[in-house]
């Protein structure tokens, strides 16, 4: 890009910038300076270090929580934590392959790449249970179309259209491999 | 109750049949929510990013609610106390919290020893149902939620959960000098706060840089930081080099994460192969816009395995990185001060109040930028409820 901002720039002003900031313009700043902190350069320690890491997992624990569900744990740590979430277990095909998944530690693609095969099929089975439940998924509604067509029309009709256009054309296309084969035989 | 439902990538549904919440261990609280925001790295999990982002599962990590049940161990908190509830949930008693790293607890996420727990964000953040609901069960209930100054705008009380201590933790972990030129990578919500508190460590500048027009004038106002399109680049790290005397920026912030944009390379290899999680160009661009022996504070979440960055150039550039969740808890003295006493007002960067039944929309909107959006808040329908 010929007239690209960084060629249009001044050089050599950062100092005079800077320096200019801080005799006329931060005393309208609220705040400005008011937790410098001349220490923090670069191990200002936002942990405060007391020890408490040599204890390993020897603490005081909270209760645990009753485990009625299935809860995958990382192989990373030795057993479930003292709370955790109770939104949706892992259930059919996508939990199996999660089961799985939780098999490898944290450090591996095997985990993760795992976890994300199950997510795309939790996604179908997200819809399987809809039709089960007698919900028609409503993409309208569902996928923020409502606000596309009000904040974002054209690109929303533009994108409307090529999608349409890329459908029609690859039944037409379906369509005349077929009549092409049928004329062959 | 109403609360928002994840179908898949791209499809939220605003569910009112989904179960309240119930009490399931003697620290828990039931919370009534009266606000609840939608947050950039929520954009990651609608995005499809985020690995153990399941089917059924409601989103939230953001949202001050009213206390209408608590467990049998819940000593402080009362039924009735109207609380800012922080991202992190944090047991209080692990050695992460007992040094006050409470985005890092180690008794509140069993999937994952990467991350805390947090609301509403996956298994990967132990499985949570978040606050884009009419109710939500809050664990270790005594530790972390904060009970709403009197006086202080709910809106500010709900950005306080997130949005402002991260914004902060940006700027705090970037070790600033008196005098330092920041470079802010990314005009969300965050990348404000970041800028406009990188102020208050003393800065000299404050640059701020994205893609967005309306975001960038907005910084301006907000942050009173100088701010560049890098649409009208060649090669952002050649502005900063330049823009800094050749020398490179002291402190650059990525409060951006793996939902960049600006490279196609990044962009084919991590949001359409999904071969490292997400776009990681900030990251990129940060690194190499320091100067020698500089600090790069990243804030903005990426996601796991792993991203494309120029480790060489961290070593061989002795950068230090700096960066972690933000520890909410321990900065909320802090930044209620400075709220109570008018030096920030940081509700000035909600643009859109909807109704939790439109939560569709506003996923949509955050995501695509429509309308000019910075942050959406979410109303349930019995926020309001005496």
């Amino acid at each position: 890009m010929k007239n690209a901002l960084e060629n249009r720039i001044e050089e050599f002003q950062d100092r005079v910038i800077a320096n200019r900031n801080m005799a006329e313009r931060t005393k309208d700043i609220p705040g400005w300076g008011m937790d410098a902190d001349p220490e923090n350069d670069p191990t200002y320690p936002m942990k405060h270090s007391n020890g408490a890491d040599h204890q390993r997992l020897d603490y005081e624990k909270a209760p645990q929580q009753p485990i009625d569900i299935e809860i995958f744990h990382s192989i990373e740590r030795p057993s479930v934590t003292r709370v955790f979430g109770t939104s949706t277990p892992p259930s059919g095909l996508s939990g199996a392959i999660r089961r799985h998944a939780y098999k490898y530690s944290e450090a591996t693609a095997a985990h993760w790449m795992t976890l994300i095969l199950a997510d795309r099929i939790d996604v179908i089975q997200g819809k399987l249970n809809d039709f089960k439940e007698g919900i028609i998924p409503n993409p309208w509604i569902e996928r923020g179309w409502k606000a596309e067509w009000k904040y974002n029309r054209p690109a929303f009709i533009r994108n409307a259209a090529i999608t349409a256009l890329l459908i029609t054309g690859g039944i037409l296309l379906l369509k005349s491999k077929k009549r092409s084969k049928h004329f062959l035989q | 109750m109403l609360a928002m439902n994840f179908r898949g990538p791209f499809q939220v549904r605003a569910d009112r049949n989904r179960p309240e919440p119930e009490i399931k261990h003697p620290f828990d609280a039931i919370v009534r929510v009266t606000r609840s925001l939608v947050c950039g790295s929520d954009l990651h999990l609608y995005h499809g990013m985020v690995p153990d982002t399941r089917v059924g599962m409601t989103f939230g990590h953001e949202f001050t609610g009213v206390v209408e049940a608590v467990g049998s161990g819940v000593k402080k908190l009362k039924v009735g106390d109207h609380v800012l509830v922080p991202f992190n949930i944090a047991c209080g008693s692990c050695p992460h919290c007992k040094q006050e790293l409470y985005g890092n607890c180690h008794e509140s996420n069993p999937e994952a020893t990467a991350a805390g727990g947090f609301f509403g964000y996956a298994h990967i953040a132990g499985g949570y149902d978040g606050g884009q609901a009419e109710y939500v069960r809050v664990p270790y209930a005594d530790v972390s939620p904060t009970k709403i100054p009197e006086g202080m705008d709910i809106e500010n009380a709900v950005l306080l959960t997130d949005v402002v201590p991260t914004g902060y933790q940006a700027a705090e972990q970037g070790g600033i000098q008196k005098g330092d030129t920041v470079v802010v990578f990314g005009a969300g919500p965050v990348g404000l706060m970041a800028a406009r508190f990188a102020w208050f460590f003393g800065a000299g500048r404050v640059i701020v840089i994205d893609h967005l027009d309306y975001r960038l004038e907005f910084a301006r106002k907000f942050a009173f930081a100088e701010a560049y399109n890098f649409k009208e680049m060649n090669d952002p790290v050649v502005f900063v080099k330049k823009t800094t005397d050749y020398f490179g920026a002291d402190v650059c912030i990525d409060a951006v994460g793996c939902d960049a944009t600006g490279s196609t390379l990044q962009n084919i290899t991590g949001k359409a192969l999904l071969l490292q999680a997400g776009n990681a160009t900030a990251l990129h661009w940060a690194i190499n816009s320091l100067k020698k022996g500089g600090i790069l504070s990243i804030i903005g979440v990426y996601g796991p395995p792993w991203n494309l960055a120029p480790i060489g150039s961290l070593m061989n550039k002795g950068i230090t990185v700096r960066t972690n969740q933000a520890s909410v808890k321990r900065l909320l003295p802090k930044l209620i001060d400075h709220i109570m006493s008018g030096r920030i007002n940081p509700k000035e960067i909600i643009t859109h109040r909807l109704p939790l039944e439109e939560v569709p929309d506003a996923y949509r909107m955050f995501s695509k930028k429509l309308d000019n959006m910075i942050k959406p808040v979410l109303i349930p329908p019995r926020a309001n409820m005496a």
